[in-house]
């Protein structure tokens, strides 16, 4: 499958999309007065799609919900129009660039500002700091904004390539001009959303936690992505001055922001091609409707109630949509099989030998240990002044009753939350207060409890964004290679799902697994990080009895290679895996020894049944 | 050269406005702290009230009964929206819902346009509150002295309903942990309703004591909501106090920067807010680790 040689049926393929686009956009021309449409109107569909393609990317893909896109889209174009004004150059493509740097540096300092909340605050702010560039624009910066007038008088667009210079004179030249960087937008775009970058930003929206959790250094993604974002809308803004011959002040407005979100979801979010058709069908709709004598005024109003819907009983929008119809239309023969293979899988013949009761101790080196760990709430003391040791290539559980402090312990070793005081060691390295994601860099991986999955990417996908965190490392915004044409990350999902026993299911989308299956993803996602200590907490909860036994057998497996702590309240689990046992009772360890010793420890019977129970059955 | 009684009709100024905003962001904020969803509508029933007050003082000319009317008229539309829309979301990803809200703000603007026009409109300050006080620092307007008054009495209404009634106290412990109040056993759908119309009645009712301080236009509301959301941030959400504070630094923020420098006043609040961030995320009131 690797396309190296330029064979023309292999690249066509490649650029599918492009071509498709490049086809039906020169035909367009010749359509347009029949539908009603001008190069005017086309030329500015075009500018909002360019402008959408950044916001999909932010959107659609990463699930960052800005309000606040008109303040770049505004700032390229002012920056552009000044530099075509002043004038600092007549080359048209120099100052677009100027304006699209520009509006990347604003972007730089919004973005920072603004991603340090999440969700909810996230739209609250971009649209609070969006209104900010609107009065700044109107006010402070009036001079060379023109304030509410607006910068006129953008020359005619005039393009130096260096050799030769091409000037556009008419609106059917801004065409061609508007078709060229719309494709080549378009392309980048679908480059990103293809590549190790994209992956990690879809896995940002699937479940940012646990992006974090397997080693990506989240905020710098959104950060970047909302660059990125900020950058296409600052080229759009620069292309408006250019198409208007005038850069309006309406270009900040909070309705520009406003328009891009209707127009995206209208489209179809998360398509990239979206925007561009919510663009189409949002001044279809005004050119359309304006006509009409009585509901001309209403026509925004109209927009509103469809938009409504949409959000509200067709989400996908209507690429979204389409995308979903063509799947499901191709994928139908397929299933049966699949699903057949599949649910034959749980009940494994060839049971492994039960570990020896005895394995001879862990004699390696230390390599996690902690001192003195004490988290307190307050003033209740989860857990007080714990010491421990674990060995290269040792399984150790760590057990005690309900309340005992063992998730609390578990979250401060993956540095998920910090301790009080104490101390965490690696590898003779302090670790304490790095955080999940660097601790995780480092090798140490957790399984949750509850499943932390990517519900609608595929096993694949899922097991992809653990990979890519090992051999990307936390940060690398490789964006123009495509991330399945990676070998060694292939290699490595391969590994991971054979090692959980989901090679055969890496095409289903993780929200279709059975429960087992998804549990077996969740261990999957913690070592395909290929930690050197694996943390699980309690992975068979919830599972029936069969599959703790195949549960068992497959983290024996794994054990092989890995040093593991493992929390679980299923003693068969606990007693048929671990080397050695720690117990936390009232957040103290209480004991510590080979699974025979504790099992005779009088103090962890007086722990688990009461001191009452022991001293009835002693 | 800034003349003191120009200095202190100023900070009277920030104060009339700032508690307006202290009205808007609390409405805006219990419900978020509540239901968990950020009404990007919340402008638009803004703009509403003062509608529904300009139409009910052009039939009466009592501003008592323009108050009522936008207040009322609003706690209906809030009913209305609630049981139609919003409860259909509450399951929905957050994004989903600001959309949606985000949809009706447009639906609210736009009708509103299309029945009164794209013209400003004026409700006159009632008789009772015209003419101007002699405060001795400062002449100032008695309208603006009354509308302290009601916002204060209003707030004051406000904290008794949270603290000391029995629905305050389930929208206080929503606010802390959703599911917990859930498992009670406690109705929260009626809860969630009850306070949905009541953020809305608030913002209404703004609205209207609003309408003869600045003009009553469709999109009256849009910059109320940028403003409300900058208390809201700087204040924390789900914080009472949060929203009285950040309201009132807000509103003298504006009113004092817009004695000195006019061209900077809106860009002096962006610009505290951005402070906030910088130096607490949470916002002054609001709970570390919070979503």
């Amino acid at each position: 499958m690797t396309v190296r040689a330029a064979r023309p049926a292999a690249l066509a393929r490649r650029f599918a999309p492009e071509i498709a686009l490049i086809v039906i956009l020169a035909i367009l021309p010749a359509i347009l007065p029949h539908i009603g449409g001008t190069y005017d109107i086309a030329n500015r569909i075009l500018d909002w799609g360019l402008f959408g393609l950044g916001f999909d990317l932010l959107f659609g893909f990463t699930g960052l919900l800005s309000f606040g896109q008109a303040a770049f889209y505004g700032a390229g174009g002012f920056v552009a129009a000044y530099f075509l004004i002043a004038p600092f150059t007549n080359n048209a493509i120099v100052a677009l660039i100027a304006g699209t740097v520009a509006a990347a540096i604003f972007g730089v300092i919004i973005g920072y500002l603004s991603l340090r909340r999440a969700g909810i605050y996230f739209a609250m702010l971009t649209l609070a700091f969006g209104e900010m560039f609107f009065f700044l624009d109107i006010s402070p910066l009036a001079r060379w904004t023109g304030g509410e007038n607006g910068v006129a008088g953008v020359p005619e667009p005039s393009l130096g390539f260096g050799l030769f210079t091409i000037d556009i004179t008419d609106p059917g030249g801004l065409y061609w001009l508007l078709v060229v960087v719309f494709v080549v937008g378009f392309w980048v775009a679908r480059r990103i959303v293809a590549s190790p970058f994209g992956t990690v930003l879809r896995a940002i929206r699937e479940n940012t936690a646990r992006t974090a959790a397997v080693g990506h250094d989240v905020p710098k993604y959104k950060l970047t992505i909302f660059v990125i974002a900020a950058a296409y809308a600052g080229l759009a803004g620069g292309l408006l001055g250019l198409l208007q011959g005038y850069m309006p002040p309406d270009a900040f407005y909070l309705d520009t922001s406003g328009q891009l979100v209707v127009q995206t979801i209208i489209g179809g979010a998360g398509t990239l091609i979206g925007p561009l058709v919510g663009a189409a069908v949002w001044l279809y709709l005004y050119t359309l409707l304006q006509n009409i004598a009585g509901i001309g005024a209403l026509w925004k109003m109209i927009l509103g109630i469809i938009f409504v819907l949409l959000v509200t009983i067709f989400r996908r929008g209507l690429c979204g949509g389409a995308v979903v119809l063509w799947r499901r239309l191709r994928a139908r023969p397929a299933p049966a099989p699949a699903v057949a293979s599949a649910s034959v899988k749980p009940t494994r013949a060839a049971p492994e030998p039960r570990r020896s009761t005895q394995r001879p101790p862990p004699t390696g080196p230390v390599v996690l240990a902690t001192r003195n760990l004490t988290k307190r709430y307050g003033g209740l003391t989860a857990v007080d002044d714990v010491s421990f040791e674990l060995r290269e290539g040792e399984i150790r559980a760590v057990i005690g009753p309900n309340g005992a402090g063992k998730s609390t312990f578990f979250n401060m070793l993956a540095n998920v939350i910090p301790p009080t005081s104490g101390t965490i060691e690696f590898n003779g390295d302090n670790i304490t207060g790095l955080g999940a994601t660097l601790v995780c860099q480092r090798g140490i991986s957790k399984s949750f409890q509850i499943n932390q999955i990517f519900p609608s990417l595929t096993v694949r996908d899922n097991l992809r964004i653990a990979v890519l965190a090992r051999s990307y490392g936390k940060f690398r915004p490789s964006m123009l290679r495509a991330v399945d044409r990676d070998a060694t990350v292939n290699a490595g999902i391969d590994a991971a799902a054979a090692s959980v026993q989901l090679a055969e299911r890496l095409d289903t989308p993780a929200a279709e697994l059975a429960y087992g299956e998804k549990r077996r993803l969740e261990i999957g996602l913690a070592l395909a990080t290929q930690p050197q200590i694996l943390l699980l907490d309690e992975p068979t909860a919830g599972m029936s009895p069969a599959e703790r036994v195949d549960t068992v057998q497959l983290l024996r497996r794994i054990a092989s290679g890995v040093t593991i702590v493992i929390v679980e309240h299923d003693m068969d689990v606990v007693f048929g895996l671990a080397d050695r046992i720690t117990v936390l009772f009232n957040g103290h360890k209480i004991a510590e020894d080979t699974p025979d010793a504790i099992q005779a420890n009088p103090d962890v019977r007086a722990a688990y049944l009461g001191s009452q129970a022991a001293h009835e059955s002693a | 050269m800034i003349s003191w009684p120009l200095f202190f009709s100023q900070v009277f100024n920030g104060l009339t406005l700032g508690a307006l905003l202290v009205l808007v962001a609390m409405g805006l904020t219990i419900v978020f702290g509540t239901l968990g969803v950020v009404n990007f509508a919340h402008g638009a029933l803004y703009g509403l009230g003062a509608y529904a007050g300009y139409v009910a003082y052009g039939y009466t000319n009592s501003f008592v009964v323009a108050m009522a009317a936008g207040a009322l008229c609003l706690l209906i539309v809030g009913i209305i929206i609630e049981r139609g829309l919003i409860r259909l979301y509450y399951q929905r990803p957050a994004e989903d819902q600001i959309l949606v809200t985000f949809g009706v703000a447009i639906i609210l603007v736009e009708g509103m346009r299309a029945a009164f026009g794209g013209l400003a409109r004026n409700i006159p300050a009632p008789s009772w509150a015209a003419g101007i006080v002699n405060l001795h620092v400062t002449l100032y307007p008695t309208y603006r002295i009354d509308v302290l008054a009601i916002v204060s009495a209003s707030l004051v209404l406000l904290y008794f309903v949270l603290y000391r009634t029995r629905l305050g106290l389930i929208v206080r412990a929503g606010i802390e942990d959703q599911l917990m109040v859930n498992i009670l056993g406690i109705n929260v759908t009626r809860t969630f309703l009850t306070v949905f119309a009541l953020g809305a009645m608030a913002a209404g009712f703004a609205g209207v004591i609003n309408a003869p301080i600045v003009t009553v236009t469709p999109d009256m509301g849009a910059d109320i909501l940028v403003q409300s959301f900058v208390v809201v941030v700087i204040g924390g959400v789900g914080s009472f106090w949060g929203a009285v504070v950040g309201g009132l630094i807000a509103g003298e923020i504006l009113a004092l920067t817009a004695m000195i420098q006019p061209a900077y006043s809106q860009v002096m609040l962006f610009a505290a807010m951005a402070l906030v961030l910088i130096l607490r995320p949470q916002g002054l009131f609001g709970v570390e680790g919070r979503q």
